[in-house]
Order: structure tokens, then C-alpha cells, then sequence
């Protein structure tokens, strides 16, 4: 698996050595972690960040495509999630396919209507969209808890016949279980983008009427790379259910979609890493302002406005521009 | 029951025309500018909070006049400052900016003003009922709709009668050609930006006498309004009239049959006009897409 | 620098910038105690967020509590340390407060949230972790009910008391035919059906709407509740959408054809009402004003200063209740265990200077639930007390009268083995 970027080859560190360090430090952050007064629970919701990014980020980074609405595939992937474990079965890898299923599949059919629309209109749409799904979680009170949340499961152990694995009482062990699934996640990603489809995705970014000149079916890769992408914050989301034992219809809210949208741009959006470093950025940002000062909000906020006037391109990108000057 | 329609009918209306303020002023900053201010209903209630303050020195009337006009003001630096960097970039920069700008500008009046509601008093003599018969219709209400049928027919003129006004139409159109002519763009925009600030600034004087204020006031305003401007397609002013009044109507007449469904109608709508008419009921096909 | 959260905003506006700066990685840390380590409390509530002024008022009390509390030898003759986490009125982010204030923090004691639903989240982290669990404010029923844990307690009242006490009241008074206004979520919802259970028992009848729980304009609702005519409409809202509903009530000039009443009521809120709509018949589920209860006075006179001179709410009384509870708990335990604090507080009476109410007041055994006194009145343009004297009690109800048996409540106690 090789970082995909556009400039992949001027970085100041190659991506072999790239991966061995990011990979070097997600596999030990329970043993530093700690020591610097940070929690396992909080790299679970990093990690977690960082997939629901990378995966908008296909769209957003690698095609050029703008949704401000991911939210809701995140929270219907949650609240699949949820729901399978609390009426269907106890079983954690079957919630996942489920929610993952669920968010995706509402992602693709959303994508048709949307293909056409391009540029604010179509981020506007898809802010809407992502907020009738919050509606819907909102109101079928019944089924998804309303207001109050889906509550009232939890993730199951996972069960291997010859062993069992406690994913449901050791934190640790469930960070590990979410590290898994993000390297899973992560490596499909790295393969789409070096298939000759990842390759078309560029093509489109860099020159959409070129591409169309050149016979792409611009429509049906645009609805494909929305549909793909959905997929993988749907799965980001179901894992969010199984670190919380909880679905919150805030999660589908167009709060939660601009957090998403920041934290790949924060991190550079057009680098492959990108998302996870901004997702390491915002989390941390977020977790420790809000203990400091009730005015968090300020922070956050002006983080959104600096980053976007003063780092367009994010941590990633700046490191990545830097490595190509010397 | 034909009475219970009738009433809700003309409470739709009443309703319809505040979202039509609100929605106007975003849609004015989106044509021209390309920019969805995720901002607006932050606007809006900086826009009541300063009536909140004028109204002890010169009077709900003192402070529905000047109150719009500072937030202008305050829309017209910011918009100077910071979205002007924007505007050639990619969308997402300025809805980031916006998103982020809308945070700061929430966390600054619950900073000055508290989280707690604080009341906005109009005179006395504006909430009483027009007549017992027509009790849901108070003179505030009346008085609100008058208001903003001045806004808007004021800023239809505008665009039609003046120099700026047609400037800005043109704009909306094709902007490359405007500014080929030699008209000052940038400058252009900051005067727009302004003008959609004073529409939200003067939605959030006539809300907060009817509702109150509170920091987070925006945010329950902001998502009918970009539903009125979807379903009356992007693009067309007209098109965000009708969205607004449509969405106002279908909201009140939902809440006679089936009201726990009155926020949800809306989105029905916008789904159904997506579907059925892509573009929206006024927009102009090729526009934005 | 430690990781509290100050209200002084000033400051912290400054010192927040140094922390940024600082100690982002390194994460604040914490002043040891001389001699032992301190009693930490960890305090999740939604400071940002439309619930937040209540939320503020909790912690404003709950600073105050603990600086007395240090005062006076701490709990266990150790100080005591109060965190204060935001969770933004936000589940994911409460339970992730939760977990840091567990794992990173590890604080004996946790408080929270005012929002029920992150209330219920937190309550599933706390179970895990085993740790004593005091819920301040936060209403829906289950919390206590069909939901209960062995560990959390819970010290505002259900909705179902809160229904309890108010519809006797309304019915001898006005009428039995009432019109619902009521908010469409789980709080609302049971709101509702406690009341109609009650009212049905009186042999009432109903008609009612459910109204999204951030509605701001109810005409197309009164426009039916009038041609309905009732005795009674019960406006069921909350925060800012009860105040407008109050407002618009009063400017249809509705309130010459009914009364108005509902359940529960918030001095934070009634302060933003103006005077002409200050009306209606309410539950506060406490009440600054009690001539015949001596503690209530001098806890009223010291509080006072520290709150801006304004008169202490029913928040400021939450806050002070469960923190004075968890020091009564951890002293007859003798211990911060939370399995041995969770059985010393169950059934033990408070005494007057906790409790500040007129009756006896326990966290009943049963679902863990304070058997507070309920405050049914009338509210009112402001009296001889003040601005704050916005309320007049008319009877106050006994909390096990209107709770019911703790059996009824559907809550069974599981403790750990």
C-alpha cells in the first residue's frame, strides 16, 4: 500500500518510511498515549474522525466534489449499528455490515438525485439531505430513540469458537478492534485510488470538461465515487456507535458534516494521511479547549477561519510543499 | 374546519414572509457571490442583540431602523476582512469559513449577553389582537408582514431602478462580462454582502420582538431558509419569494392535520420539487451547475 | 494550571490561549493536594448548547458547594476537586467527557448531564466503570424507572411526580377538560401520558398536539386548543418554546377563556418572560421562598453573594443536594467505594441544611430516586421579594405522594456481585 498523492514523490520522507511511522505510532498509543495525559478512549474517536474524513475525503480530495451532508451517512451508520445489536443480534461484525449497508446504500440512491448539481448548489443539497435523515432519526421516537438517542445496547465480545475476544469491557482491546478495521478500511481505500477507476477520479479533479471530452462518463464516476465514499464514513460511523454503546441524532446533524469537511481540510485534503492528521488535530483541539474555556466555541471557530485563510491546504499538504522546495 | 384551514392558511402567510426575509438575504450573497453564508442566522441574531441593546436608548422603532443598518455594517467588514479571500477558491472554503465565522459569532453573543433568553419589548399597544374574531393575528404581526413587504418590493426596486442594483443583476448573470465593463467588483460584493446583513439584521429585530433572543436563535431559521431557496431554485429571487411564502403555508396547514410533522413537511417538499423539478420551481437551468 | 473549568470568562480567555499553547500535548496537570490526594468530582453538563443557562446555574452552585465544602474539612477530611467538563449538549462528546474523566482524571464521583438523553449514555459508562453516579437534572422517567442502575441517583424529579403533584390542582380548580401543548420527544411524551393517566383517574377528557421541541410559533396550535374550548391548557414545553407559547397565549388573549398550567417550570426561564404574560399554574421543583423552613433562608443569604445577588434556583438547589449527598454517602460509608457509598446514601434521610425543604427527604431504596417535595403555584408579576418573587406556592405535595411506589415505577436494582 503506497500513499497516493499527487506529488507523492517530493515529500521530505518517502511514503515507505510514512507509513512505518504513522502505522509505529497508531499500534503503541495505548502505552504513550497515557503517559501524555491523554486517554485510549479518546485515539477510538481519532481514529474514528479520521475514517469518516479519509472516506468523504475520496470525494472531496481525490474527485474534486464537494458534500457538506456526510453526516448523515456517518449517523445512519451508527444507527444501524445500533439497532442491529439492540433488536436483531448481539453481534458487533454483523451491526457493522449493517450500518455500513445502511449509510452506504442511502448514499448511493441520495447520489442519483444529486449527480447533475454541481458546485454550491450541489453542497447545499446535500446539507438538506443529510438534515432529513437527522429528521427521521429525530422523530421515529419509537424505533430510534428520538431526541433522546438510541441507547440500550452494547458492543458484543467478539466470539472466534476457539477464543473469545473482550471487546465490550477492555478498552484497549476495542481500540485495537477499531485500529483493525481502519487499516482494513484504509487498504481498499490505497487500492481504489491506484485502480484505473482512482485514476479517472483525478482526471475529474483536475479537469472535469476535459474529461468529458475525452468520453469519461463524468455522471456515473461522480455518483460512484459519492456512493464509495458514503460507504466508509457509514462504516466510520457504525464504529462511533460501538465506541459510544450509542447513536445521537446530533451525530447526522450538518454540525457534525462541517467537522467532517474540517478535519480533512485541516489535515490536506488532497494527501492520502491527510484526514488522519487533522482528525489527531481537531479531536485534541476540541477535547482539551472545551475542558479549558466555556468559549470553545471561539476557538473552534477561528481554528476554521484561520486554517482556511491562512493553511488551504492543511498540515499535510504544507509538510508535502515544503519537502518539494528543498 | 374550513375556518381552522382558513385561519392556518393566513398564518402560513405571516410565517412565510419572515422566511422569505431571511431566505432573501442568503440568496442575494449566493448569486452573486457564490457563497453560502452558513453565517446568516448568526447575523440575525447579532442583528436582535443590537436592537436589544439600542432599545433602552432610542426605542423599539429607534432600534428597528439603526439596528439592520450596523449590522450591515459589521456584515460589510467581514465581508472585507475575510470571505473576500474566498471567493476564488473552491466552495468548500467558503462554507468552512462561514461554518467557523457562525461559531465565533454565536460564542461572541453568548459571551457578551449570556446563554439565558433575554426578552426584546415592543410597545405594548403591538401585541394585541387586530380583532377577537382574527385573535392569532396581533398588530405585531401585521406590522411584521407590512415590513418586510417593504423590504422586499424596496429591494426589488433597488435592483431594478439603480445603477448598483442592475450592476448586481448583472452580476448574478455573468459575472466576467460586469467586470469587463469596468465595474468595480470587489467593491460590488462588499455592497451585497451588506445588503443581505441588513436583511438578516433586520429578520432578527422583527423575531426577537416576537420570540425573544437567544444565542443559538439562527440556527432553527437558518435551515427553512435554505429549503425556500432550494425548492425556489438557486438563482432566482422570485423563485426564494415563493419558496418561502410555499414552505411557510405547507408548514402551518401541516400543523392542522398532523403537527408533530410541521418541521419535517418542509423537507418533503424540497424532495419532492428535487425530484420532480431539479433545478427548483424558479431556477434557471445551467445556472450554478 | 489545572484542568477546572472557570466561568470567569476573562480569564479564561487568557489562560486558555497559554494552555493552547502550552500544554496541548501534555495535558494540564492537576495540583496535588498537600498531604492526601484530593476527592475528585467530575461535573458533565451541556454549558454550550440550548440548555446551557440551566446547565450554567448547576455548576455556578456546584463551584460554590464545593468551596463551603473545603472550607469545612472537604469530605473525609480531605479537599474536595471539582472538574467541570462541557458536553456540548452533544451525546458523543458527554460520553467521551465521561471516559476522560474515569480514565485520565479517574475521579471518584461523577455528576450529570441536564440533558436526559446523555444523561442515559453516561449512566452506561458509569455502570461499567463502577462509579458513583449522581444525576442532578436531568428528567426522563427511566433514568430512575425501567432504566435504573445500582449506581446512579438521581436528585430532580420525574416527570410523572411532577405531573402528579400539578393535576390535582388544575382540576379542583379549573376544570377537567384540558388541551395539551407538548413537546414530540421522550421527556414529552411521558409528560403527557402521566397527566392523562392522572386525569383520567379525575374522569377528564383531552385533545392535544405534539409540537417539534424547538417550536417557536404556536398560533396554528391555539387557533385549535380555543376552538376546542377547554378549562385547562397544559403547555408542556420547554425553555424558550414555553415562554413564546406562554406569550402568544397571553396576546390571543386566551387567558380570560382558561387557565393556564403545566408541569415543570424554571426560574432561569420565567425571568425572560414579560410581566404581561406571567401567568399560569406550575410546579417549581424547589423554591427560594420557604418563610417556615429556617435553612432555606440562611442557605439563601450565603449563596446569594456568589451568584450576582440574584436568588438561588431550583438548579442552584440540584447542584448543592447531590453534592452534599455524595459527602453524607462517602462519610457514612466511610469510603469512596461506590458499591459501599451507592448503600449508605439509599433511604438516608437529609437532614434540613441539605435538603432545605419542608418535609423528610430521602433517595429512596428502591429506584434511587430523591422523595423530594414538589412546589404547585401560581406564577406571578413580580411581589414584595424582589425581582425573583415571581412565584407563588400554593401547596407543596410530598414527593412519595406523587412518585408512587418505587416497585410501579418498573426499576429493578441489580447490584454487582
Amino acid at each position: 500500500m503506497s500513499t497516493v498523492t499527487t506529488r507523492a514523490d517530493s515529500t521530505v520522507v518517502r511514503p515507505w518510511q510514512q507509513l512505518v511511522i504513522i502505522w509505529a505510532l497508531l499500534l503503541t498509543v495505548p502505552f504513550w498515549l497515557p503517559l501524555l495525559g491523554g486517554y485510549t478512549a479518546i485515539a477510538g474517536r481519532v481514529l474514528v474522525m479520521a475514517l469518516a474524513a479519509m472516506g468523504l475525503n475520496l470525494l472531496l480530495g481525490y474527485t474534486g466534489v464537494l458534500s457538506f451532508g456526510h453526516a448523515a451517512y456517518f449517523g445512519l451508520g451508527a444507527y444501524g449499528a445500533g439497532l442491529t445489536l439492540k433488536y436483531v443480534a448481539a453481534s458487533t461484525p454483523l451491526a457493522i455490515l449493517a450500518g455500513t449497508l445502511l449509510g452506504g446504500i442511502a448514499g448511493t440512491l441520495f447520489g442519483l438525485l444529486l449527480v447533475r448539481r454541481r458546485g454550491v448548489y450541489f453542497a447545499m443539497v446535500t446539507i438538506a439531505f443529510g438534515q432529513v435523515c437527522f429528521y427521521i432519526a429525530y422523530k421515529w421516537d419509537d424505533f430510534t430513540g428520538g431526541y433522546d438517542g438510541l441507547r440500550g445496547f452494547v458492543r458484543a465480545p467478539l466470539d472466534f469458537g476457539l477464543f473469545k475476544l473482550d471487546i465490550a469491557g477492555n478498552g484497549t482491546l476495542f481500540y485495537y478492534f477499531v485500529l483493525f478495521v481502519f487499516g482494513i478500511a484504509v487498504g481498499l481505500q490505497a487500492l481504489i485510488l491506484k485502480s484505473p477507476f482512482g485514476r479517472t477520479m483525478l482526471a475529474i479533479r483536475e479537469n472535469e470538461r476535459r474529461a468529458r471530452f475525452l468520453g469519461l462518463p463524468v455522471e456515473k464516476h461522480i455518483w460512484l465515487s459519492f456512493s464509495i465514499s458514503c460507504f466508509f464514513t457509514a462504516l466510520a460511523g457504525t464504529l462511533y456507535a460501538l465506541l459510544n454503546n450509542f447513536a445521537d441524532p446530533l451525530g447526522l446533524n450538518y454540525v457534525m458534516s462541517g467537522n467532517i469537511v474540517m478535519i480533512a481540510v485541516m489535515g490536506g485534503m488532497r494527501t492520502f494521511w491527510g484526514p488522519l492528521v487533522g482528525a489527531v488535530l481537531f479531536v485534541m483541539l476540541q477535547d482539551y479547549v472545551s475542558s479549558m474555556t466555556t468559549n470553545w466555541m471561539f476557538f473552534v471557530g477561528t481554528t476554521f477561519v484561520l486554517v482556511v485563510l491562512l493553511f488551504p491546504r492543511g498540515l499535510m499538504g504544507l509538510l508535502q510543499r515544503k519537502g518539494a522546495g528543498s | 374546519m374550513l375556518q381552522l384551514v382558513l385561519f392556518n392558511l393566513t398564518n402560513g402567510l405571516i410565517v412565510g414572509t419572515f422566511y422569505v426575509l431571511m431566505a432573501l438575504g442568503l440568496s442575494l450573497i449566493i448569486n452573486l457571490s457564490n457563497v453560502v453564508n452558513f453565517a446568516h442566522g448568526n447575523f440575525l441574531a447579532i442583528g436582535g442583540y443590537l436592537a436589544f441593546v439600542l432599545t433602552p436608548f432610542i426605542g423599539f422603532w429607534g432600534a428597528l431602523l439603526v439596528s439592520p443598518f450596523l449590522t450591515a455594517i459589521l456584515g460589510f467588514v467581514i465581508e472585507k476582512v475575510l470571505i473576500r479571500h474566498v471567493y476564488t477558491r473552491n466552495h468548500i472554503y467558503s462554507l468552512l469559513l462561514t461554518f467557523g465565522l457562525g461559531f465565533i459569532l454565536q460564542d461572541i453573543c453568548r459571551y457578551i449577553w449570556g446563554p439565558s433568553p433575554l426578552p426584546l419589548n415592543i410597545p405594548q399597544s403591538m401585541s394585541a389582537a387586530v380583532t377577537p374574531d382574527l385573535f392569532f393575528i396581533t398588530w405585531y404581526r401585521v406590522f411584521m408582514v407590512a415590513v418586510v413587504i417593504v423590504a422586499v418590493a424596496g429591494l426589488f426596486a433597488l435592483l431594478r431602478y439603480t445603477r448598483v442594483g442592475m450592476r448586481i443583476r448583472a452580476g448574478t448573470l455573468d459575472l466576467e462580462t460586469v467586470s469587463a465593463l469596468g465595474v468595480n467588483v470587489p467593491a460590488l460584493r462588499s455592497l451585497n454582502f451588506a445588503v443581505g446583513s441588513f436583511l438578516a439584521g433586520l429578520a432578527g429585530v422583527l423575531a426577537a420582538g416576537q420570540l425573544g433572543l437567544n444565542p443559538n436563535m439562527g440556527d432553527d431559521l437558518i435551515m427553512p431558509s435554505f429549503i425556500a431557496i432550494i425548492v425556489g431554485g438557486v438563482g432566482s429571487l422570485t423563485g426564494t419569494l415563493l419558496g418561502g411564502l410555499l414552505i411557510g403555508v405547507a408548514a402551518a396547514l401541516t400543523t392542522v392535520f398532523y403537527p408533530s410533522a410541521s418541521e419535517a413537511v418542509i423537507y418533503v417538499i424540497m424532495a419532492v420539487v428535487l425530484l420532480v423539478r431539479p433545478r427548483g420551481l424558479l431556477g434557471e437551468e445551467g445556472m450554478l451547475s | 494550571m489545572t484542568s477546572k473549568l472557570t466561568l470567569t470568562k476573562r480569564r479564561t480567555f487568557l489562560t486558555a490561549t497559554a494552555a493552547i499553547a502550552g500544554a496541548q500535548f501534555t495535558g494540564p496537570f492537576i495540583i496535588k493536594a498537600r498531604g492526601e490526594t484530593p476527592v475528585k468530582i467530575g461535573f458533565i453538563d451541556p454549558i454550550t448548547g440550548s440548555l446551557s443557562a440551566l446547565a450554567v446555574t448547576e455548576v455556578e452552585s456546584a463551584k460554590w458547594t464545593v468551596e463551603q465544602l473545603n472550607k469545612k474539612g472537604g469530605i473525609l477530611g480531605r479537599e474536595v476537586q471539582l472538574l467541570v467538563e462541557d458536553s456540548a449538549n452533544d451525546t458523543g462528546t458527554g460520553v467521551q467527557k465521561a471516559h476522560k474523566l474515569i480514565e485520565r482524571d479517574k475521579v471518584d464521583v461523577i455528576m450529570g448531564d441536564v440533558n436526559s438523553g446523555i444523561a442515559y449514555a453516561i449512566m452506561g459508562v458509569t455502570a461499567e466503570k463502577k462509579v458513583f453516579h449522581v444525576v442532578p437534572g436531568g428528567h426522563t422517567d427511566p433514568i430512575t424507572g425501567k432504566d435504573c442502575k445500582w449506581n446512579v441517583f438521581r436528585t430532580c424529579n420525574t416527570t410523572a411526580m411532577d405531573a402528579a403533584a400539578v393535576t390535582g390542582e388544575l382540576v379542583k380548580k379549573f376544570g377537567k377538560k384540558w388541551f395539551f401543548i407538548t413537546p414530540d420527544y421522550a421527556y414529552g411524551k411521558t409528560l403527557q401520558e402521566n397527566f392523562v393517566k392522572n386525569l383520567k383517574k379525575a374522569g377528564g377528557t383531552f385533545e392535544g398536539d405534539m409540537l417539534p421541541i424547538a417550536n417557536a410559533d404556536f398560533s396554528a396550535t391555539l387557533i385549535k386548543a380555543k376552538a376546542y374550548k377547554p378549562d385547562v391548557l397544559l403547555n408542556n414545553m420547554g425553555g424558550a418554546a414555553q415562554l413564546n407559547c406562554m406569550k402568544q397565549f397571553v396576546q390571543f388573549g386566551m387567558a380570560k377563556e382558561m387557565a393556564l398550567g403545566g408541569a415543570l417550570y424554571e426560574l432561569e426561564t420565567l425571568r425572560s418572560v414579560p410581566k404581561e404574560a406571567l401567568t399560569g399554574w406550575w410546579v417549581f421543583e424547589w423554591w427560594w421562598n420557604q418563610p417556615n423552613v429556617p435553612a432555606v433562608k440562611t442557605f439563601v443569604d450565603a449563596i446569594s453573594p456568589a451568584i450576582g445577588n440574584k436568588k438561588p434556583t431550583a438548579r442552584h438547589w440540584m447542584a448543592y443536594v447531590s453534592i452534599m449527598a455524595i459527602k453524607l454517602a462517602a462519610e457514612k460509608a466511610k469510603s469512596l467505594e461506590a458499591v459501599k457509598m451507592a448503600h449508605a446514601l439509599s433511604d438516608m434521610e437529609l437532614p434540613p441544611e441539605v435538603s432545605l425543604s419542608p418535609n423528610k427527604v430521602r433517595y429512596r431504596a428502591g429506584d434511587h430516586q430523591l422523595m423530594s417535595d414538589i412546589f404547585v403555584g401560581e406564577v406571578q408579576q413580580a411581589g414584595a421579594g424582589g425581582p425573583d418573587d415571581l412565584f407563588k406556592v400554593e401547596t407543596v405535595v410530598k414527593g412519595e405522594d406523587a412518585a408512587g411506589s418505587a416497585e410501579d415505577t418498573g426499576c429493578k436494582i441489580n447490584w454487582p456481585a
